[in-house]
């Protein structure tokens, strides 16, 4: 189970554990604070969808189940905007190698389309490497108020 | 939720009633178990009902296509009824919306095996 700790005002961090339970529990968080944000229903389904393709990707690549590497996930509400940033402590991947699910020879593979699902669902997404190991991924999501 | 699966016969089709969550772990695998078990007992009509399925992730998705490849090299074909808008919409960004062969009504899709 993670812990919540104090940020700046608006943000809340948790450090969970390599496992399928904090997938769906960054999920929950995530809402949670996006729907106190004012995002829209669908929004909050897209919000969690790319959390929860994160999550997999930091506990299942990147951290690779492993019971001493954590997932910090933290998630701040702006003015305009929720920001979540999600960063596992593994070996980090190159996103440049995961194949195009929409070409034609790639649509029936079984894997490869959560980079893509993140990117659809999220007005902005940062990748980068963390030294001397991980990958930290930050997702946006600007509200429209109507 | 979880993922809960139930099966029945109309005809010669294997009707396969889905309701919940497919996502990474136990709904995933679910469904993955629940059609390599059809195929292996020869069943080769196979009418997935998503109607009440309330969540899929990339890994559900994926298990949807490996459903279809390994029902379709068998010689079988695996339908699709009833997508909610998000599955729908899923599977259109995704571009697999017309790799399957998706219904609305039951009856239609039944008599749409050959």
């Amino acid at each position: 189970m993670g812990k919540n700790t104090g940020g700046e005002a608006g943000t809340v961090e948790q450090f969970l554990d390599s496992t399928l339970e904090s997938v769906d529990s960054a999920e929950s968080l995530v809402i949670e604070v996006a729907q106190k944000a004012g995002f829209p229903e669908e929004d909050l389904h897209k919000i969690g969808m790319a959390v929860r393709e994160s999550m997999v990707n930091a506990v299942v690549h990147g951290n690779q189940y492993s019971a001493h590497k954590k997932v910090h996930v933290s998630v701040s509400k702006g003015s305009d905007r929720l920001t979540i940033i999600i960063a596992d402590q593994g070996k980090g991947f190159d996103l440049n190698g995961v194949p195009d699910p929409l070409s034609e020879e790639n649509l029936l593979r079984h894997s490869g389309r959560g980079m893509f699902l993140i990117r659809a669902f999220m007005d902005e997404l940062q990748v980068r490497k963390l030294s001397p190991s991980g990958t930290e991924v930050t997702l946006t999501k600007y509200l429209v108020r109507k | 939720m979880s993922v809960k699966l139930s099966t029945r016969q109309v005809g010669d089709v294997s009707v396969v009633d889905v309701a919940g969550r497919i996502t990474l772990g136990e709904g995933s695998s679910a469904l993955r178990d629940a059609l390599r078990d059809m195929v292996s007992k020869g069943q080769k009509k196979i009418l997935l009902n998503l109607g009440d399925v309330s969540y899929i992730d990339s890994s559900g998705i994926g298990e949807l296509v490996s459903g279809f490849t390994t029902v379709t090299n068998q010689g079988g074909q695996l339908k699709l009824l009833g997508l909610t808008k998000r599955v729908k919409d899923l599977l259109q960004i995704t571009k697999l919306y017309t790799v399957f062969d998706v219904h609305d009504n039951e009856a239609g899709a039944v008599r749409a095996f050959t």
